[in-house]
C-alpha cells in the first residue's frame, strides 16, 4: 500500500508547461529520487505535494484518502514536511527560536529546547538549540531545518538538493539520518541531479524530463550513464578540449585580505595567486566561504591596497570597476538579478552596465544608445539568447537566458582577465554547456579565465587548475588532472571543519 | 474576490493611466468630503477644476504658482530616482529666497544687471548648501536623509523669521516682520503685460528640458537610474553612491532655492513669513504624480496649480477651509502610490476553491 499516490497531475504556466499527466506512487519507509535537469518540473511537482502551487488537474491521495492541500500548514497537518534548498532561518536569532517560528503555535513549547536535543541527538545531528544561526555552517543550517522537520513527526520528507551546500563528509552523516528515518516508516523524496548519491542512497527513482514522467526505475542497477542519459534524453554539446598553450602571468594576488563588514561574513585572509594568460583557473568550496568577497575584492566594488592586486605588473588594487574594465578585467558575479544586471532595465541598458567603458559607448558623457543596442544585440545573437528583443527587461528573461547574457557580456568585451562566479547556477544544460564552451574558447584565445563554482563536475570538466576556498584562505592551487574529486572534498571539508570557529566569529 | 498577481514586465499603460485613476479618485473622494463638510461637491470642483482655465488672469496664475512646483519637482525627482529621498525641498526653497532677498537688501540703493543673475546665484548655492547638510550626515554616518531634511525645513521657517524680524526687517515698517520692497532691479522681468508671469517660468522650461535631457541621454542619469532600481548592480558597474547622493541632494536643493529666489524676486518682491505656500511639500506630490518623468512633471504641476488656484477661490466662494484643500492634495498622493501597485501587478478573480 504507497503512502502518497499521484495521478495525472498537470500544472501549466503561461508559456510552459512544468508538469504534465504526472503520476508515481511513494512507499512507506522508501526513498524515493526525482531526479530531472534544472527545468524538468521537479520543483513545481513537490510545492504541489507541499500545498504551494494548486494543480490544473490531477489528483493526489495520501494513505489511500484524497489529498489536496491549500497551503503548506495543510501539508504539515498531513505529515508532510520539506526542506528547501533554501534555508529561511534569521541569522540574529537562535535556533530554537528559529525552529519556533517555523511551526505551529500550539507545537512550540516551553520544553522546546530539551525536545530539539533529543530529535538531533537520536538522528545524529548534533545541533545546540542556544546558538545563534548566524554562527552556524551552513551543513549545521540545513541541520536546523531538518530537526525542524522532524520535531513535526513527519510521514512524508521532502528533501530539494540537499547536498548541493554540504561537503562530501557532511553528506555522509546526512545520509545516515535519511537511512534512519527511512528505517523508522518515513518515507522520503529525494530530488537531486547528482547520479552517485541517488545511487547509493535511493530505493526508486522517477525521472522527469520537460515535465513529464520519462522512466522509472532501481538507481541500484543502474549506472550513473544510463541515469544521465534517461534524464538528459540527448547528447550535450561539450566544452571543446584544451589545447593551447599557456602563457606568462597576467594577474597576481599576493597576501590578499579584506575583513567582511557583515558579522555574519568571511574575511579574505592572506589569497595568494599567480594568473596565468590562457589559463582556467577553477576556485572551488562550499558557498560562503569567501567566494562573493573574492569575486567583490576582484572586481573592484570593494577596494583594498593597491599592492595586493597586480595586472600585467600594474597596482590595481584601489582602483574602482571601471578603471579596472579599462585595463582588461572583467567580472561576472553570481546574482543575476539586481548584481550583475538590473532587473527592471532593458537588455540595452544592462548592456551599457558593464560595457560603457570597453565598448566605448558614451561620448562626452552622452550615451550612444544606438551603438549600446547593437552591442545587447551581438550578445543576444552571438550567445544565443532567448529575448522578444533587447528593448525587454532583464526580469522578464530566464534564468539561462540572462545567465547567457550576463556571461556573454563580459566574454564579447575581449577581456584580457574574467572572473566568473557560478557561471551556471541554476541553468539548464545546454546553457550550461554553451557557457562552459565560451569560457574555454576565451582561454584559448589567450585570455586568462577565474570560475568560482560550487560545481566539482563543472570546475573538472573546465579547469587547467585547481584551488579551494575554505574559511576565506585559498589552497594552492594544483593541476585539476592529477586530482581525484575525494581529495578536493577533503581540501574543503578539512580546512572547512578546522577554521570553523574563526570563520563564523562574529568581526 | 480578487487577488494580485505578478507581471512579468511592468505594465507601460499602467504607468500612464494610475495618474488619471489617482486623479479620478481624488475628485470621487474630495467631492464627498466637500459634501460631508455640507458644501455642494459639483459647485466645489468645478470652482477648483473648470472655473480657472476660462479666466484669463488664472491662467496666467497657472505658470506662476505651476513654474516652481514644476522646478522643484525636477530636482527631487532625480533624487527620487536614485532611491534618495529629500523631502526638505521647503526649507531650500526658504533658504533660497532668504539668500537672494539678503543680496537684493544689500544693494538696496545700487542699480544694474548685475543683480538679478548674482541674487541668482546666491538663491542657488544656500538652497544647494541646506541639502548638502543632510546628504553629508547620511554619507558620513548614516543618518537617514528623509528625517534630517524634513526637520531642516523647521529650521529654515525659524531663520526666515529670525532674519525679517531682525536684519532683513524694513526699517521703515513700524516693525512689522517683513523686508523692504524690492526695487527694479532685483524683481523679475514679467513676460506677459498685466500678468504676474516672470522670466522664472521660462527658466523652468529650460531645466525641465535639460533635465530630460540628462535622464535619457546622459551616462549620469543613466547612473543615477540605476542606482535606484539596483543598488548592488550600480556598485557593480563602478558607481560610487555616496557621489550619487551628493550630486542628486545638491540638485535637488539648487531647484528648490532657484525656486524660492524665483518667487521672492517674482510674485513677491519682498520678504516676508508668509512666503512659503508649501510648495516644497506639494513637489513631492507633483514628482510622483508626473511618474519622475519630466514632461510629466509639467503636466502634474499643472494639475496642482490649479487646486491651488481653484482652491483658493473655493475658500472664500464657498468656504471651504484651507484644511480640506491640503486633505485633497495629500488623498491624491495616497491615491497615487497605492495604485502604483497596478504597474507591477494584475488584478485577477480569486478561484473559489483556493480559500478553502
Amino acid at each position: 500500500m504507497s503512502l502518497l499516490s499521484l495521478r495525472g497531475l498537470t500544472k501549466a504556466y503561461p508559456g510552459v508547461v512544468a508538469n504534465s499527466d504526472v503520476s508515481f506512487d511513494i512507499a512507506p519507509g522508501e526513498v524515493h529520487a526525482l531526479l530531472g535537469e534544472n527545468g524538468a518540473g521537479k520543483s513545481t511537482l513537490v510545492k504541489t505535494i507541499f500545498g504551494l502551487v494548486r494543480p490544473d488537474a490531477g489528483e493526489m491521495t495520501l494513505s489511500g484518502r484524497p489529498y489536496t492541500p491549500a497551503r503548506p500548514g495543510d501539508a504539515r497537518a498531513a505529515g508532510v514536511a520539506m526542506v528547501f534548498q533554501h534555508f529561511s532561518l534569521f541569522e540574529a536569532m537562535s535556533v530554537a527560536e528559529n525552529i519556533a517560528l517555523g511551526m505551529e503555535a500550539a507545537q512550540a513549547g516551553r520544553d522546546l529546547p530539551a525536545r530539539i536535543r533529543s530529535v538531533s541527538a537520536e538522528y545524529g545531528l548534533p545541533l545546540d538549540p542556544d546558538r545563534l544561526v548566524g554562527d552556524l555552517s551552513v551543513g549545521e543550517r540545513q541541520r536546523v531545518e531538518i530537526v525542524r522537520c522532524l520535531l513535526q513527526e513527519p510521514r512524508l520528507l521532502i528533501m530539494d538538493e540537499p547536498t548541493s551546500v554540504l561537503t562530501p563528509q557532511e553528506v555522509e552523516v546526512l545520509f545516515a539520518t535519511l537511512r534512519k528515518l527511512s528505517a523508522e516508516g518515513v518515507a522520503i523524496l529525494y530530488i537531486s541531479h547528482k547520479l552517485e548519491e541517488i545511487r547509493s542512497l535511493c530505493d526508486r527513482a522517477t525521472i522527469l524530463r520537460g515535465g513529464r514522467v520519462v522512466g522509472s526505475c532501481v538507481p541500484a542497477q543502474e549506472t550513473a550513464k544510463s541515469l544521465a542519459e534517461a534524464m538528459i534524453g540527448s547528447a550535450l554539446a561539450r566544452p571543446v578540449a584544451k589545447s593551447h598553450a599557456v602563457g606568462g602571468i597576467v594577474l597576481e594576488l599576493a597576501g590578499l585580505a579584506l575583513p567582511s563588514p557583515d558579522p555574519f561574513g568571511t574575511s579574505l585572509r592572506d589569497v595568494s595567486l599567480s594568473l596565468h594568460k590562457g589559463e582556467i583557473l577553477g576556485i572551488g568550496g562550499v558557498a560562503g566561504n569567501g567566494q562573493e568577497e573574492l569575486q567583490a575584492a576582484l572586481s573592484g566594488e570593494r577596494r583594498v591596497a593597491p599592492g595586493m592586486i597586480r595586472l600585467r605588473g600594474q597596482e590595481i588594487g584601489a582602483l574602482g570597476p571601471n578603471r579596472r574594465r579599462a585595463l582588461g578585467l572583467c567580472t561576472a558575479p553570481e546574482e543575476r538579478l539586481g548584481h550583475a544586471a538590473a532587473p527592471e532595465m532593458t537588455l540595452t541598458e544592462n548592456a551599457l552596465l558593464t560595457g560603457l567603458t570597453r565598448e566605448r559607448l558614451a561620448n562626452g558623457g552622452f550615451v550612444k544608445w544606438r551603438a549600446t543596442a547593437s552591442f545587447a544585440e551581438a550578445i543576444v545573437r552571438r550567445f544565443d539568447v532567448r529575448t522578444p528583443g533587447v528593448d525587454h527587461a532583464a526580469r522578464a528573461l530566464s534564468g539561462g537566458n540572462l545567465q547567457k547574457f550576463v556571461v556573454g557580456r563580459e566574454v564579447l568585451q575581449k577581456p584580457d582577465v574574467l572572473v566568473v562566479n557560478q557561471p551556471t547556477w541554476g541553468v539548464d544544460a545546454a546553457a550550461a554547456a554553451a557557457i562552459r564552451a565560451a569560457l574555454v574558447t576565451l582561454a584559448a584565445g589567450g585570455a586568462a579565465v577565474i570560475v568560482i563554482s560550487q560545481d566539482l563536475d563543472e570546475l573538472m570538466e573546465i579547469s587547467d587548475r585547481l584551488a579551494v576556498l575554505a574559511g576565506g584562505r585559498l589552497s594552492a592551487p594544483r593541476p585539476a588532472a592529477s586530482l581525484g574529486i575525494d581529495e578536493i572534498g577533503l581540501m574543503m571539508g578539512g580546512s572547512t571543519v578546522k577554521d570553523a570557529g574563526e570563520t563564523h566569529a562574529p568581526a | 474576490m480578487l487577488r494580485l498577481e505578478a507581471r512579468r514586465e511592468p505594465s507601460r499603460a499602467m504607468l500612464l493611466l494610475t495618474p488619471v485613476l489617482a486623479v479620478a479618485l481624488t475628485v470621487l473622494f474630495g467631492g464627498a468630503l466637500f459634501a460631508a463638510l455640507g458644501k455642494d461637491p459639483v459647485a466645489a470642483m468645478r470652482v477648483i477644476f473648470v472655473d480657472p482655465l476660462f479666466d484669463p488672469y488664472s491662467r496666467s496664475e497657472l505658470m506662476v504658482k505651476g513654474a516652481p512646483l514644476a522646478l522643484i519637482a525636477i530636482g527631487l525627482s532625480l533624487g527620487f530616482r536614485a532611491g534618495i529621498w529629500n523631502i526638505g525641498a521647503e526649507g531650500q526653497f526658504i533658504m533660497g529666497a532668504v539668500a537672494a532677498s539678503a543680496v537684493a537688501l544689500a544693494f538696496y540703493d545700487v542699480q544694474g544687471l548685475w543683480l538679478l543673475p548674482l541674487m541668482l546665484v546666491a538663491g542657488t548655492a544656500a538652497g544647494a548648501g541646506w541639502a548638502m547638510i543632510p546628504a553629508v550626515l547620511k554619507t558620513r554616518f548614516g543618518a537617514n536623509e528623509i528625517l534630517v531634511s524634513l526637520m531642516l525645513v523647521y529650521v529654515a521657517e525659524q531663520f526666515l523669521i529670525a532674519m525679517v524680524s531682525g536684519p532683513l526687517r524694513d526699517p521703515q515698517g513700524f516693525n512689522f516682520p517683513l523686508s523692504r520692497s524690492f526695487h527694479d532691479s532685483a524683481v523679475l522681468p514679467v513676460l506677459m503685460e498685466y500678468t504676474r508671469v516672470h522670466v522664472g517660468v521660462l527658466v523652468t522650461l529650460l531645466v525641465v528640458i535639460a533635465a530630460q535631457v540628462l535622464m535619457s541621454r546622459h551616462i549620469f542619469g543613466f547612473r543615477i537610474r540605476l542606482s535606484g532600481e539596483a543598488p548592488r548592480a550600480a556598485r557593480f558597474a563602478g558607481v560610487d553612491r555616496a557621489h550619487v547622493t551628493w550630486a542628486c541632494m545638491g540638485l535637488s536643493g539648487a531647484a528648490a532655492g532657484l525656486a524660492g529666489m524665483f518667487e521672492v524676486a517674482g510674485p513677491a518682491q519682498q520678504l516676508a513669513p508668509s512666503l512659503p505656500v508649501g510648495y516644497g511639500f506639494t513637489a513631492i506630490i507633483v514628482a510622483f504624480l508626473g511618474r519622475l518623468s519630466p514632461p510629466g512633471i509639467v503636466l502634474a504641476a499643472a494639475i496642482m496649480a490649479l487646486t491651488y488656484i481653484g482652491g483658493e477661490t473655493a475658500q472664500f466662494a464657498l468656504g471651504i477651509p484651507a484644511a480640506a484643500n491640503e486633505t485633497f492634495r495629500g488623498m491624491l498622493l495616497f491615491f497615487l502610490l497605492g495604485l502604483d501597485i497596478l504597474v507591477r501587478y494584475r488584478l485577477v478573480p480569486k478561484r473559489r476553491e483556493a480559500r478553502t
